[in-house]
């Protein structure tokens, strides 16, 4: 195994609260009903093709994709639909979803259900690619945007690297680490699909240091089967935000993703280790992308878990099923604590970019007392790409956002890492993200002239 | 039905605070004030404790009464200020003077400004500075050090001049003091800038604890010392040896507790070595050609004045900028 690499600038070391890597994967008890909205992705809301009354499958597609950057939506469980309605869903937002009353659990006609290991792919670059699309595949990771754009090389470029995130680099978060450690073959299985779709000769998988036992065993097996020549494993540093996709690529290759632009633009292609089980299923079971890994976690909770869950199964039961809501919950969060989203309600639907359930208690959550900038210049040292976050905090906050692009501010890759490190307590990346929305709306309106 | 907090990610906060920082630094000055008891026992905890209280309550003060804002006397800075204030005047000075430099500190040189964060100069340089020009005799009369075992906590103290002050006067006055009297401090000066050792190991300290960057002390050590090696090997006779520039007077002070303020100080590492680098000429050139047998602190407050622009000009290295 290639010796221990990591990004270059910056980066924090959070408490690593992994607490349920211990726990296996179960599968979640389908719910009664599932509620499964319609802006599952980052890009535009998908349009639903069912109405009140149908029968559906498991696997059958319900909302097609709207425009590029936007993605199918299936139902992830068989039964009637009961209404289209607006839902308080994990934005905080009212916004349209889909709600199916569970009859049984039968599968679309043609979807591959067992365990069985298929390592032949039989479908071409092109047909890989229009699959991962129609299965409805997004980053797992978190940000939900559309694989099947990844991997669409333009034709002007080539890819050299797929590069699978198995980095994990937020606390809490073991979602992936456990599909590791349970489906190491099929993900691997995944990581040929991937090499194959965008025609790429290498594929590394960059694993953080706290799971070193898995990045050997993966290593083990990739070593012993001449199927799998072409992927490596890449140990890297336990250091956040090692799984950020430019800081990934510049660990793994040295290559940094030039300031506005696509990872492209460097030979790498970058896919969650969830996506690429995702996609394995997608390609060699035809299964579309209808249960996902969540992680239900917190320092309070009675048992911490990994199950495998039905999109749409609302976290409330979720929760229930790790122990109930801990009574010194104060912040409900979907994702990890560091990037993570925090929810106003706690019957919220599981949506594909649910990697997570966190509940951090009063004590790690609690607004903290804000002070003047001391001008430690921590938040600098900090910063993954090299920003002057107490700068752009500045200029966002003074509306001054000409001077605030000249500083860069669309690099930001809202890690929150300047912020965690601040010791006046400054909310420096709430600053910065309505900042760079701002700057981000002047920049298209001017572009459009 | 639970009320959740609903707030923008990071949702978790590392163990940094500002108090947290300001308590390091007093961590790290306390071994140089039990050397500063040891030598001038009762005077120089006097000094200490009237300066921090003054401090403390000058910004009490001002934030409740003028400002009629929430009081953050909580953070420690004022406390930082008193010592540091404190540890840059004789022993025996007179009680009241302290407090007018505390309150020169405070409320000129920091609450003036906004308070914490946007003070241009070190609020304990500003306030020394004050007192050295409004009360030159009482803040050049320095007690000689007189060890509490031999003479006891009260003790009076006899005055003398600093070894900067004599070699102000000709460098053949001054007696090559032994290298080891040099590192314990066993020499006249300002109560907290002589013993070396405590000094030192208070800014390794910080340095562990990643409160300040080994950049700044090193490059300012490093000027001084090259600066005056120079002068040194062109003129023996009239500019003694580099070695006692860097132990006599203030500056492992200035470069491991003063020049390193981060209110006043440049923020990258780059802007840091020109900083220091500027406190070390200017300091040598105060030294050995100005008015004054000590030029640290005019060096470091000079600095100051240059570090927004300093910040402009040095700025961090942006991932993706390289082709």
């Amino acid at each position: 195994m290639n010796p221990v690499k990591t990004f270059r600038l910056g980066g924090v070391h959070p408490e690593e609260n992994k607490l349920s890597s211990g726990q296996p994967i179960r599968d979640f008890e389908i719910p009664k009903q599932v509620i499964i909205p319609l802006g599952q992705c980052l890009g535009a809301p998908s349009e639903p093709i069912v109405a009140k009354g149908d029968k559906v499958k498991v696997g059958q597609l319900i909302a097609t994709a709207k425009g590029f950057i936007s993605a199918n939506v299936h139902s992830s469980v068989s039964g009637t639909v009961a209404k289209i309605d607006d839902v308080m869903d994990h934005t905080g937002y009212r916004k349209p979803a889909i709600f199916i009353d569970v009859e049984g659990d039968e599968w679309l006609e043609g979807i591959d259900t067992t365990d069985t290991l298929i390592k032949d792919i039989t479908l071409t670059s092109e047909e890989i690619v229009e699959r991962v699309k129609q299965h409805g595949i997004v980053g797992l990771g978190g940000a939900t945007f559309p694989t099947y754009v990844k991997l669409m090389i333009p034709k002007d470029k080539k890819a050299d690297y797929v590069i699978i995130n198995a980095a994990e680099c937020e606390p809490y978060l073991t979602c992936d680490n456990r599909l590791l450690i349970e489906k190491p073959m099929e993900f691997l299985v995944g990581v040929k699909v991937l090499m194959k779709a965008v025609n790429a000769p290498k594929g590394v998988i960059g694993i953080e240091y706290n799971k070193i036992d898995v990045a050997r065993r993966l290593d083990e097996i990739v070593s012993g089967d001449s199927y799998f020549s072409g992927i490596e494993v890449q140990p890297l540093k336990t250091k956040y935000p090692q799984g950020g996709e430019k800081q990934l690529i510049q660990a793994v290759t040295g290559r940094e993703v030039p300031s506005g632009k696509l990872p492209i633009e460097t030979g790498c292609v970058v896919v969650n280790v969830a996506s690429t089980f995702a996609v394995y299923e997608a390609v060699q079971k035809n299964k579309p992308l209808v249960y996902r890994i969540v992680t239900v976690t917190g320092k309070s909770v009675k048992n911490p878990s990994n199950f495998r869950v039905r999109i749409g199964t609302p976290a409330n039961l979720l929760i229930e099923a790790a122990g109930g809501l801990p009574e010194d919950t104060a912040n409900l969060i979907n994702g990890g604590p560091m990037m993570g989203k925090s929810v106003s309600v706690m019957t919220f639907p599981t949506v594909k970019g649910t990697s997570g359930i966190l509940m951090l208690n009063t004590r790690d959550a609690q607004p903290r007392k804000v002070g003047n900038c001391i001008r430690c210049g921590k938040c600098m040292k900090a910063c993954p790409m090299g920003l002057e976050p107490y700068l752009l905090k500045r200029l966002s906050e003074t509306n001054n956002f000409e001077e605030a692009e000249k500083h860069n501010i669309m690099d930001c890759i809202e890690c929150g890492s300047c912020e965690f490190t601040c010791p006046a307590n400054i909310p420096l990346a709430d600053y910065v993200r309505f900042g760079k929305s701002k700057t981000g709306q002047i920049i298209r309106s001017r572009n459009q002239k | 039905m639970n009320q959740f907090i609903i707030s923008g990610s990071p949702h978790v906060h590392g163990p940094e605070s500002t108090r947290r920082i300001m308590l390091d630094v007093i961590i790290a000055l306390t071994p140089a004030l039990l050397v500063a008891l040891y030598f001038f026992g009762w005077y120089a905890l006097r000094l200490t404790v009237i300066s921090v209280a003054a401090c403390v309550l000058t910004e009490w003060l001002i934030q409740k009464y003028l400002l009629k804002v929430p009081t953050t006397v909580g953070d420690l800075s004022a406390v930082v200020t008193g010592i540091l204030l404190a540890f840059n005047v004789p022993a025996n000075l007179p009680v009241w003077m302290i407090i007018v430099g505390a309150v020169v500190s405070i409320g000129i040189a920091k609450m003036s400004f906004g308070g914490l964060g946007h003070n241009p100069f070190n609020p304990a340089l500003v306030g020394r500075v004050f007192l050295l020009v409004s009360f030159p005799t009482a803040m050049t009369t320095w007690p000689q050090v007189s060890p509490i075992f031999e003479k006891g906590f009260f003790a009076d103290a006899i005055t003398g001049p600093t070894p900067l002050g004599l070699l102000k006067e000709s460098a053949g006055n001054i007696d090559k003091m032994e290298v080891l009297d040099m590192l314990i401090g066993n020499r006249g000066g300002a109560f907290g800038e002589m013993c070396a050792i405590a000094l030192i190991i208070g800014g390794i300290y910080l340095i562990a604890r990643r409160v300040i960057d080994v950049w700044t002390p090193l490059v300012i050590f490093a000027t001084v010392f090259a600066f005056t090696g120079i002068c040194n090997l062109i003129d023996p006779a009239t500019y003694i040896a580099p070695v006692y520039h860097i132990f006599y007077g203030g500056l492992i002070l200035g470069a491991f507790f003063m020049a390193t303020d981060m209110v006043t100080s440049p923020m990258t590492t780059c802007g840091k070595c020109i900083f220091a680098f500027g406190i070390g000429v200017i300091t040598v050139v105060i030294r050995l050609w100005g008015a004054y047998p000590e030029g640290v602190s005019f060096a470091i407050l000079i600095m100051n004045a240059l570090v927004p622009l300093i910040n402009r000009g040095f700025r961090p290295k942006r991932f993706g900028s390289k082709k």
